[in-house]
């Protein structure tokens, strides 16, 4: 299990293991699970035409979600946010879908890109997926403060000249890359799920945003490598193992919080003032460097 | 005639009954995804909408695997996973849209794990992109006292609790103090938003199903503020684009660079995004033109029909 193809798998999947569990904190802070979703999930459809026009799969999926996040971005200005990531998403796979179309015959290629293939990796993903994921993690580290306030006190952080228009933007950017890296590992359709899963779980278990970061990478590792684990043995699909991973832990998560709330008694500690997340991002969220 | 229209409908378009079966179904699906979507986008439910479509995925694996049409699978896997959003407070907006991606989350990994055992068993992966992407040509006629049946429900539904509905959609507190069930509206309308998800995956795919719900319900609704008017505009729009999406496609059957036609469902999702942005022109110019009033207040979109 630890021999040959298999050390790329675990090292490449860590790394995606905590860029998630970072990238994925903030979504969870922001409401942004649906954008969360849409990007990796549209920009399958990038793949599938780097696909057919034979340059890199890494390529068409950069492309087509940094195109997804900057046009869910500007159409969410003006209309609804729910319904513009909607309306890009369906945009992205439909042309996905006219790729798939024409070239006939690669339904595996499909199967994978969507669901994953984590033990299919090859040496030369591992430097991209390293330097994609350090890319983010700076992006977070710089970001930290102002994206932190405006994210929690949106109005604060416009009364602080924090534009939420700006970071909206920004955080969709480091979305779109943490995607792009980390699509070609568990696939489309699942990595969003250890980005909410895992975050949210850590969520219930500390209200000090450090904490809950490091926490959410923490549970994002241990879902990823009981995956693999158990996808080896198994042979079944590593994305069943980390969609089931992550609604696991965040049922722990919710249960751990109901426990936790019974035991101090209702609403004793809860009513006095801000939570942690909100006066953290107060004390640290001065003005952008 | 024939001859006029000949370079728009190419030749045996009227005579094929697979085009008679997507025309109807298409249409009907059309309507009944319309009046639901127009509460969908109301509601600030996208991303439940979104989140039935691809659930719809598990099912429609799920009935591969065990050997009836995917249409069942859709409702089932659906209704279950109206199910558990509820159960776990899909109801409260905060958190709301983490509840949604949990179950859409699990949902996908049961996806994956119904294709994998299909396709082993049957060394065929077709599977996968005929439920992902669908296609309305495909739909035999043993399916369509079902789609009729699912949509005369959905309407039904609709109709029935309409005006609460709407209330609750615009104002909850207001209705909950009218003395509106709106739990229960609220739980009735998933239930009819799940199976026109189903509805809508059948006819273009689980993964674009979205496209029919939300995107004729949020022109509509940038077109009218009347919300009788956004739910026949939505039903308008969706039914224009399915049909010019089913022409189109049945045209393009000699288009390069394969010459097997492009996908139906391209045609829809993309006909129903350009209209989508073609309906933000309006609200756009009156912006502009409130711009030019010096005290005009900040450029706000109205946020909900009046």
């Amino acid at each position: 299990m630890f021999s040959g193809f298999m050390v790329n798998a675990w090292t490449v999947a860590s790394i995606v293991a905590v860029v998630a569990g970072i990238v994925g904190f903030f979504t969870v802070l922001r409401g942004s699970a649906f954008a969360a979703h849409a990007l990796p999930n549209g920009s399958f459809a990038g793949a599938a035409g780097a696909i057919l026009i034979g340059v890199s799969t890494l390529l068409g999926l950069g492309v087509f979600s940094l195109g997804g996040a900057l046009t869910i971005g500007l159409l969410g200005r003006r209309g609804r946010h729910d319904v513009a990531t909607a309306l890009t998403l369906v945009a992205m796979l439909a042309l996905g879908a006219l790729f798939l179309s024409f070239s006939s015959e690669y339904a595996p290629e499909v199967y994978s890109l969507l669901f994953g293939e984590v033990l299919g990796i090859s040496p030369n993903e591992l430097a991209p997926t390293a330097i994609l994921g350090a890319l983010c993690i700076l992006a977070v580290a710089i970001l930290y403060r102002p994206l932190m306030l405006s994210s929690v006190l949106p109005e604060v952080g416009e009364a602080r000249g924090i534009s939420g228009f700006r970071m909206e933007m920004l955080f969709l950017t480091v979305l779109a890359l943490a995607t792009t890296m980390t699509v070609p590992v568990v696939g489309t359709l699942l990595i969003f799920s250890l980005m909410i899963g895992a975050p949210a779980a850590a969520r219930s278990f500390t209200d000090r945003p450090l904490v809950a970061m490091g926490l959410s990478v923490a549970i994002a590792l241990l879902i990823v490598w009981i995956a693999i684990a158990a996808s080896y043995e198994t042979n079944y699909p590593v994305g069943f193992f980390v969609g089931g991973g992550s609604a696991v832990s965040y049922t722990i998560g919710r249960a751990w919080a109901a426990w936790n709330a019974r035991r101090r008694g209702r609403g004793a500690g809860m009513s006095a003032g801000r939570s942690g997340v909100e006066s953290e991002a107060l004390a640290t969220g001065g003005l952008p460097s | 005639m024939s001859n006029f229209l000949s370079p728009l409908f190419a030749s045996g378009f009227f005579a094929s009954e697979a085009v008679h079966i997507a025309l109807a179904v298409g249409a009907l699906v059309a309507l009944v995804t319309g009046v639901v979507g127009v509460f969908t986008v109301m509601r600030g439910q996208s991303f439940a909408g979104e989140a039935f479509g691809d659930l719809g995925t598990t099912g429609g694996a799920g009935a591969y695997l065990v050997g009836v049409g995917p249409l069942w699978g859709f409702v089932l896997g659906n209704v279950l996973a109206a199910g558990a959003m509820e159960a776990i407070g899909v109801q409260r907006a905060r958190g709301r849209d983490l509840a949604t991606g949990i179950v859409l989350g699990a949902g996908i990994g049961l996806a994956a794990l119904f294709l994998h055992l299909y396709t082993t068993d049957h060394s065929t992966t077709g599977a996968t992109v005929t439920i992902l992407f669908g296609s309305v040509f495909a739909i035999s006629s043993s399916t369509l006292p079902l789609i009729v049946l699912l949509s005369a429900i959905v309407l039904a539904i609709a109709l029935t609790i309409y005006r609460p509905l709407l209330l609750s959609s615009v104002n909850a507190e207001m209705a909950s103090a009218r003395g509106i069930p709106v739990r229960l509206i609220g739980v009735l309308y998933l239930l009819a938003l799940a199976l026109a998800a189903a509805l809508a995956a059948i006819t273009i795919g689980t993964i674009l199903s979205t496209a029919l719900l939300i995107g004729p319900a949020a022109s509509a609704l940038r077109l009218t503020g009347r919300p009788l008017s956004a739910l026949l505009t939505a039903a308008g729009i969706g039914i224009g684009a399915m049909w010019l999406g089913i022409v189109l496609a049945y045209d393009s059957f000699h288009w390069p660079p394969v010459g097997n036609g492009w996908p139906v469902s391209f045609f829809v999702v993309t006909l129903v995004f350009v209209i989508y942005l073609l309906s933000g022109l309006p609200a756009a110019r009156r912006r502009r033109q409130a711009d030019r009033i010096p005290s005009a207040s900040p450029a706000a979109q109205p946020a909900r029909p009046s």
